[in-house]
């Protein structure tokens, strides 16, 4: 038997694999949370509804995610298939529902004569 | 190739970020949707193309492309068709499906998973992200169905105990299941979470009260931004990650800000709870001064600067084109009209805005509070539509007022206020507004929509 000091532990082993596989992610997502908060915090209150639904719309970037499940899945396995197929239709409609209705409303704010 | 979709992604994310950058101005917004537009159809379409070239059965490609040519259509069909009053529950709706998606996703990959050999770190990735989509859903579809007037609060204690309780829950089972001491299976697991988080969904947002749905409303889409930044973590996809979070920093923004309009705290609006006012209704005899129709047609054509202040009762009544009609008859006599609009003026955030553009009010009219606050003095005539609450001088200097506390616009400052008001009813808290006993107030008794019609129609003969 190995002596257990010189050895740390699955658990421990598992997170340092993990924090050194995402490590640059990490600070990926430390910037974008203050880039994220920066660029918002100068959206002006009469646009916020169009602020929502639009960054609603980005949020179904999701959609990739659901596209490169369904690339996994076998032919045969029909939940899965059914599942991720409804996944990729309220990804779609997340994004074409949000992009088109933010058209909309920011088509009355163009200037007036 | 994967070089190629790698440069997609990145230009997806800029695009994402341009977006938004470009909706600091009405003038460049309209672009800004635009380019973000363009960036997601890139992303989904470089992730479609990767997925032809790699050897994947015609099934999959077969439903995948139906799910998005229908999805497309549908949300199109939708967004064409929304009246701007229920915006708010087409934007629940859509949480809900970027929700959904961001559900379902964990439970095909969950299902896909071999667990002997993925990394403990994704599986609690995936689970976050699955856990979190599924509140997202079905809080989104109950805060879609109580805006429609579909679903009454419920206030009780079972169900604001129950919500705790699954939250605790939520947090405790996944530590117990990854220590070992839960001997199921991972797919299992899933499932249990992903039903205990759609119950939470449904009772987390239950007890909150109609007036704070825009709080509700901003943090669900928040919720929904960091289920996809998660699901962006287990593939580790740049620009899910980004979008993601751009989207979670929007909604929690937006959600703070609500909150502070309304002298709220985020605790009080997720338990239903509300200020009651200490002693009582302590009400005191106001001196009411009516003010006739001719008289009110009269006081406006006269004035130089007048102020509009509408609240949610205008939307309601439709009265937003009767509005911006009155303003285009003062302003051929050259008076200068402006909206001055609190942050919670409808039922989301910047709603009130959306509904007078699109009743043809320039946004250059469109003041913020802080704005109109400036320069109230500045003003002959503050027209009061359907707004109560948000000009109640209580909130600055009645501490036992149950509004004390909360941001409003000092129409009282101005130089006269009319109030357009039906009856002497309180306001959504139920207090009496010490505006109207003020000197410079007067009421005009009736429905909005009603007076201001007589008051067009008196304006026009003058």
């Amino acid at each position: 038997m190995d002596a257990p000091t010189f050895h740390q532990t699955t658990t421990t082993r598992l997170t340092m694999d993990f924090i050194n596989q995402h490590i640059q992610e990490f600070y990926f997502v430390l910037f974008c949370v203050f880039i994220g908060i920066e660029v918002i915090a100068n959206v002006p209150a009469i646009l916020h509804t169009p602020l929502m639904s639009g960054a609603n719309a980005i949020s179904g970037v999701i959609l990739v995610g659901a596209i490169i499940v369904m690339l996994r899945v076998p032919e045969d396995d029909y939940l899965n298939l059914t599942l991720g197929g409804i996944a990729v239709f309220l990804g779609t409609l997340n994004i074409s529902g949000g992009f088109f209705v933010t058209g909309r409303m920011l088509k009355m704010f163009s200037p007036k004569k | 190739m994967m070089a190629f979709i790698e440069v997609g992604y990145l230009v997806a994310t800029f695009s994402f970020l341009a977006g938004l950058k470009f909706m600091s101005s009405p003038k460049s917004a309209k672009t800004g949707n635009l380019i973000a537009a363009m960036g997601m159809v890139l992303a989904v379409t470089l992730t479609f193309f990767a997925a032809i070239t790699a050897t994947v059965p015609y099934t999959n490609l077969i439903i995948m492309l139906l799910a998005i040519a229908v999805g497309t259509i549908i949300g199109k069909f939708l967004s064409d068709k929304v009246e701007m009053t229920g915006m708010p529950q087409l934007v629940s709706i859509f949480n809900a499906t970027g929700g959904g998606c961001a559900m379902l996703l964990g439970v095909v990959e969950a299902n896909q998973m071999d667990v002997t050999t993925a990394i403990l770190g994704n599986q609690i990735l995936l689970i976050a992200g699955l856990v979190t989509g599924a509140i997202a859903f079905t809080g989104s579809i109950i805060a879609e169905r109580k805006l429609a007037g579909k679903v009454k609060d419920r206030r009780s204690k079972t169900v604001i105990f129950s919500a705790r309780f699954l939250l605790v829950l939520m947090v405790l089972l996944p530590v117990l299941y990854f220590f070992g001491i839960i001997p199921i299976e991972f797919t299992a697991f899933m499932y249990v979470l992903a039903t205990l988080a759609m119950v939470y969904g449904v009772l987390f947002v239950l007890p909150i009260g109609g007036a704070d749905m825009p709080v509700v409303i901003s943090l669900l889409n928040s919720i929904t931004g960091i289920a996809t930044a998660l699901a962006g973590f287990v593939y580790g996809n740049k620009a899910m990650i980004a979008g993601g979070i751009f989207v979670g920093a929007a909604g929690i923004l937006l959600t703070l800000l609500m909150c502070k309009a309304m002298n709220r705290s985020l605790m009080k609006v997720l338990a239903g709870t509300f200020k009651k006012s200490k002693n009582g209704a302590v009400e005191e005899d106001q001196d009411i001064k009516e003010i006739s129709i001719s008289e009110t047609a009269l006081s406006l054509s006269f004035a130089q600067k007048v102020a509009i202040v509408p609240g949610y009762g205008l939307a309601v009544a439709q009265a937003q084109h009767v509005c911006s009609q009155l303003q285009q008859l003062l302003e051929k006599r050259n008076v200068e009209v402006d909206y001055i609009i609190h942050p919670v003026a409808g039922r989301m955030p910047g709603h009130m805005n959306v509904l007078l553009a699109e009743a043809n009010v320039d946004y250059s009219r469109l003041k913020e509070m802080d704005e109109g606050n400036e320069n109230m003095q500045q003003y002959d005539t503050v027209l009061v539509l359907g707004a109560n609450d948000v000009v109640n001088p209580a909130a600055e200097n009645n501490p036992d007022s149950p509004v004390y506390g909360m941001p409003i616009i000092r129409a009282y400052e101005s130089k006269q206020v009319i109030v357009l008001k039906r009856s002497m009813n309180k306001g959504y808290a139920g207090v009496q507004n010490e505006l109207f006993g003020l000197d410079n107030c007067k009421i005009l008794f009736g429905d909005a929509k009603t007076s201001l019609l007589e008051i067009v129609n008196q304006l026009k003969l003058i």
